[in-house]
């Protein structure tokens, strides 16, 4: 089969960018989207142009590196699926495929189809940990957490942090991310002591760094590859709530630090 | 932790329960092992040693020969100017290793692989067509830098595979095989593992036999019937 890509073409961030055409060679439908990506870029250097830029590790659907907003829909056609996994057999020969990067104003475009993501970093760097106790390895099990913390925790922490929420708002706004990521500590023993004073320090940093609001619109956990339901950011916003009256009528310690 | 300080190897690159068998799910059970028990034991221990003033240098010598290195490889991948991407060496690459280099392999076509890495690294470095610069995201030169160290590794690989002659776990050696078809390990000589040192580019490798001693459990014939 043959498709024909428009992708968007941008040399740098300060430098306006536009979409170019190209025309794949004959593809097998059972290449995925970034082998695809990988013969394209092939011809174009043999041809002597620059290959397009576009992020990727694992192709496992596991790394969050990969991104791309494919026909309109950040990593693709598919419910749960990222765009690595995402195969040619899904589309049809002679389909013209538009191919931009994840537009967000917080992740500005590096080169072509790569955006920086690094403020989800900082974000994570705000409060995304746990303290624990260095120099030997706590007993497996020594902390009971019940069964339905452990679940729900554990659907939190399935966010491989790719910004697919973000692109996919018209807001632009992280809270799906933030909200598995609050939801994936707080809803664990390991999590408590530091519960209020995260939530706080990674909702500062998420509106710093400029994303939006929440309208309940919904359409992140719909793009979201790991398919986070929008509850975590429900859940969020009443850990928030919380820590915010808490903090405001709890007494501190003459000896205390900054921290709390 | 391995030779570097602060250097941990764990995790998949950690061959210390599998030798140096990447079948089923022997780098999954390394990742679990690591993960569960070695590692909240060493990292960060480690980590909380360390201060961040005491971090070294940039402008430390060690730093400015190995930043004046990877200079030297970038503008000399980017001066190549030839006529075939990356991707071309590189699945040529996998092909004389999969032929030569797999699961089963034998002295004939390991010495033929041992023929064919040196004349393909050579038309590498003579024919690879690197697009872009260096002063900006290049992913071309990412994969450029990468694949050149595929092409010495791929060839020491070999070479390893040639001294080590016997059948050891999955790197069967076509000579070395039992009545019954299973690996024949020659304990004799090749109870250890082979630590190559880099001698410098276009000098052999030094070998250093690291014996295997084992305490408690003692080194048996495996046959899984």
């Amino acid at each position: 089969m043959k498709v024909k890509l428009k992708v968007w073409r941008q040399k740098d961030a300060n430098t306006p960018g536009g979409f170019n055409e190209y025309e794949t060679p004959d593809v097998n439908p059972n290449m995925s989207f970034l082998e695809m990506l990988d013969v394209v870029n092939d011809e174009l250097t043999v041809k002597g142009e620059e290959p397009i830029a576009f992020d990727h590790d694992c192709r496992e659907g596991i790394c969050g590196t990969c991104s791309l907003v494919i026909n309109g829909k950040p990593h693709g056609p598919h419910r749960g699926v990222a765009t690595c996994q995402t195969y040619l057999r899904s589309f049809h020969d002679g389909d013209v495929i538009t191919v931009e990067p994840f537009r967000a104003k917080p992740f500005p475009v590096i080169k072509d189809l790569v955006v920086n993501r690094k403020a989800f970093d900082r974000i994570m760097q705000a409060g995304g940990f746990i303290s624990v106790r260095t120099g030997s390895g706590c007993d497996a099990n020594a902390i009971p957490v019940p069964k339905e913390a452990a679940e729900l925790a554990m659907d939190a922490a399935a966010c491989i942090g790719c910004g697919a929420c973000v692109a996919a708002c018209k807001n632009g706004s992280a809270m799906l991310f933030v909200g598995a990521k609050v939801s994936q500590f707080g809803l664990l023993p390991q999590g408590q002591p530091e519960r209020e004073q995260r939530v706080l320090a990674m909702v500062k940093q998420m509106d710093a760094e400029g994303f939006g609001n929440c309208t309940n619109y919904y359409e992140c956990s719909a793009v979201c590859p790991k398919l986070i339901s929008h509850e975590f950011i429900a859940r969020m916003n009443r850990d928030y709530l919380k820590a915010v009256l808490r903090t405001a009528f709890t007494p501190t310690s003459t000896n205390a630090s900054a921290a709390g | 932790m391995s030779n570097v300080p602060g250097l941990y190897v764990l995790g998949e690159a950690n061959f210390s329960d599998h030798g140096a068998n990447r079948l089923g799910a022997s780098a999954l059970m390394q990742g679990l092992a690591d993960g569960y028990f070695v590692l909240p034991n060493t990292i960060g221990d480690y980590l909380a040693t360390q201060k961040p003033a005491a971090r070294p240098k940039t402008d430390a010598f060690e730093f400015q020969q190995a930043e004046n290195n990877v200079r030297g490889i970038v503008t000399r991948l980017l001066g190549v100017k030839g006529k075939q991407p990356v991707s071309h060496f590189h699945k040529r690459l996998g092909k004389i290793l999969w032929n030569g280099c797999g699961m089963a392999r034998n002295a004939v076509g390991l010495r033929k692989a041992l023929a064919e890495i040196p004349a393909l690294r050579e038309e590498y470095w003579q024919n690879v067509n690197v697009p872009g610069d260096g002063g900006t995201l290049n992913q071309s030169l990412e994969r450029a830098g990468r694949v050149a160290d595929f092409l010495e590794l791929a060839e020491l690989l070999c070479l390893d595979a040639l001294e080590r002659d016997e059948s050891c776990g999955c790197h069967f050696r076509e000579e070395h095989v039992d009545a019954e078809g299973e690996c024949l390990r020659n304990d004799e000589q090749f109870a250890h593992a082979a630590a190559w040192e880099y001698q410098g580019e276009g000098r052999a490798p030094l070998l250093n036999k690291e014996p295997l001693v084992y305490e408690t459990v003692h080194m048996a014939k495996r046959n899984y019937k």
